[in-house]
């Protein structure tokens, strides 16, 4: 099958690739690259462990083809940082015991980062359903939703 | 789980959407996948074609037509959940995308891919089956328009034609003192429902229903509207009572999520609750 030239930013850097229809945005972003923060869990579109945001917007990266990607922009993980300063919601998941194992906290944060407007007017019950896109198996969610309110809460404070 | 090798087209305006779906017998269209892509990774769909409609010029809108609102096909859910215009117009469309998926699903996700891959225990379907909805079509030899009950043919299957694009979908625009309620069971949110009851009624001057609108999916092999429910409230029936009726002329099968049995109870029990809220909400 033909390939197709692609142009997307992820966190800021414009790259250029051909790919192959059937490549899944996640595996693009792993495997062409490199950029191994974003996991893959079940590939199907049920665990989020895949989310990343497009165009600013959360998705799971493996309900989508890198091909429909072209000309977007996408922000990773790796992008959430800024340098060695760990951005606030990564703070708060350190703080709060949010992760056990880590796999499934990369797809978390980049869900909550881009909800956070959202999840700042929400009950605890609210936050719980919001995240309900994202599996975790180690922590019971409990530290996780302590980190959200945490986070939101700090925000406020500095008035965003 | 990695999806088999197919083509890619991503057109940029109806009729060369047209065009290339006509050209692969097995060609399929891809709205925002987030159906498809997992029938994909399963391998339960190998399209040689895929027409991808994110690029075609015209089908991301939300219109209001007076009395009714037009939504272009590939309109993201998460934007008309957030609309104010379909808030305040149509609630009822407004308080269901809320139980489609995830928020990352209804990012991606189309008002027109739903609708089109009508699954029936989606949310969309039932909508705009409950308010007596439709679609608008383009094809080969021109536009049509297919009403709602015409629409749902079975298990995932419309009655949109093969080298068709739904465009638009149409629903009408809620009156005065309407109310609203969207019930489900599911085992976890964001599931597809074990059953759900989608309700829109609307009172007249005297406090009395004027007409009411019940739909309710996971119930069977499509969406399906409570007609025998609906009479009942109109001749003035209290919501538990007209409720009782709800299983009448279902049939939904039994799986490893949920018996017959228990989703003819659920049906009465969503109806009962989403009569009863929706009342609440127009009083």
């Amino acid at each position: 099958m033909t390939t197709h030239p692609i142009t997307v930013e992820v966190n800021g850097v414009a790259y250029e690739r051909s790919v192959s229809p059937r490549l899944l945005l996640s595996d693009f972003l792993r495997h062409e690259l490199h950029l191994t923060g974003t996991h893959v869990g079940c590939e199907h579109g049920v665990c989020g462990a895949c989310t990343v945001q497009f165009n600013g917007e959360g998705v799971r990266s493996c309900l989508l083809f890198a091909v429909q990607a072209d000309g977007s922009t996408i922000k990773t993980v790796e992008g959430l940082a800024n340098g060695d300063s760990l951005h606030p919601l990564q703070e708060a998941f350190s703080a709060a015991h949010a992760l056990q194992c880590g796999f499934c906290t990369p797809g978390f944060l980049m869900a909550i980062d881009s909800m956070l407007d959202q999840l700042s007017t929400m009950s605890e019950a609210e936050i719980r359903e919001a995240l309900s896109g994202n599996i975790c198996r180690c922590t019971g969610y409990q530290g996780i939703v302590e980190a959200v309110q945490a986070t939101v809460a700090s925000l406020q404070q500095e008035g965003r | 789980m990695k999806p088999p090798d197919f083509d890619y087209v991503a057109p940029t305006s109806v009729d060369g959407a047209i065009k290339a779906l006509g050209s692969d017998s097995e060609a399929k269209v891809l709205a925002g996948g987030q159906s498809l892509i997992p029938l994909l990774a399963f391998r339960l769909a190998g399209p040689s074609l895929l027409v991808d409609l994110a690029r075609v010029d015209g089908l991301d809108h939300i219109t209001d037509q007076g009395d009714r609102l037009v939504i272009g096909a590939m309109t993201r859910q998460r934007r008309v959940e957030r609309d104010p215009l379909v808030a305040n117009r149509c609630p009822l469309l407004a308080e269901s995308l809320r139980h489609v998926g995830h928020p990352q699903i209804r990012s991606q996700g189309t008002i027109g891919g739903s609708v089109a891959h009508a699954d029936p225990a989606a949310e969309l379907p039932g909508v705009v089956l409950a308010l007596g909805g439709r679609v608008h079509v383009t094809g080969p030899a021109g536009d049509r328009t297919i009403e709602s009950e015409e629409l749902f043919q079975g298990f995932l299957s419309t009655s949109i034609a093969d080298g068709e694009i739904l465009t638009a979908v149409e629903v009408p625009a809620s009156g005065p003192r309407t109310g609203w309620s969207v019930v489900e069971v599911a085992r976890r949110p964001g599931d597809y429902a074990l059953c759900g009851a989608l309700c829109q009624l609307q009172l007249d001057d005297a406090g009395a229903v004027m007409g009411v609108h019940l739909g309710l999916i996971g119930v069977g092999d499509r969406p399906m509207r409570a007609h025998a429910v609906e009479a009942a409230v109109l001749a003035g029936a209290n919501p538990a009572d007209a409720a009782e009726l709800a299983p009448d002329g279902l049939s939904p099968s039994s799986d490893v999520h949920a018996s017959s049995d228990y989703r003819l109870h659920l049906a009465t029990v969503t109806s009962r609750r989403a009569l009863t809220q929706a009342l609440e909400r127009a009083a």
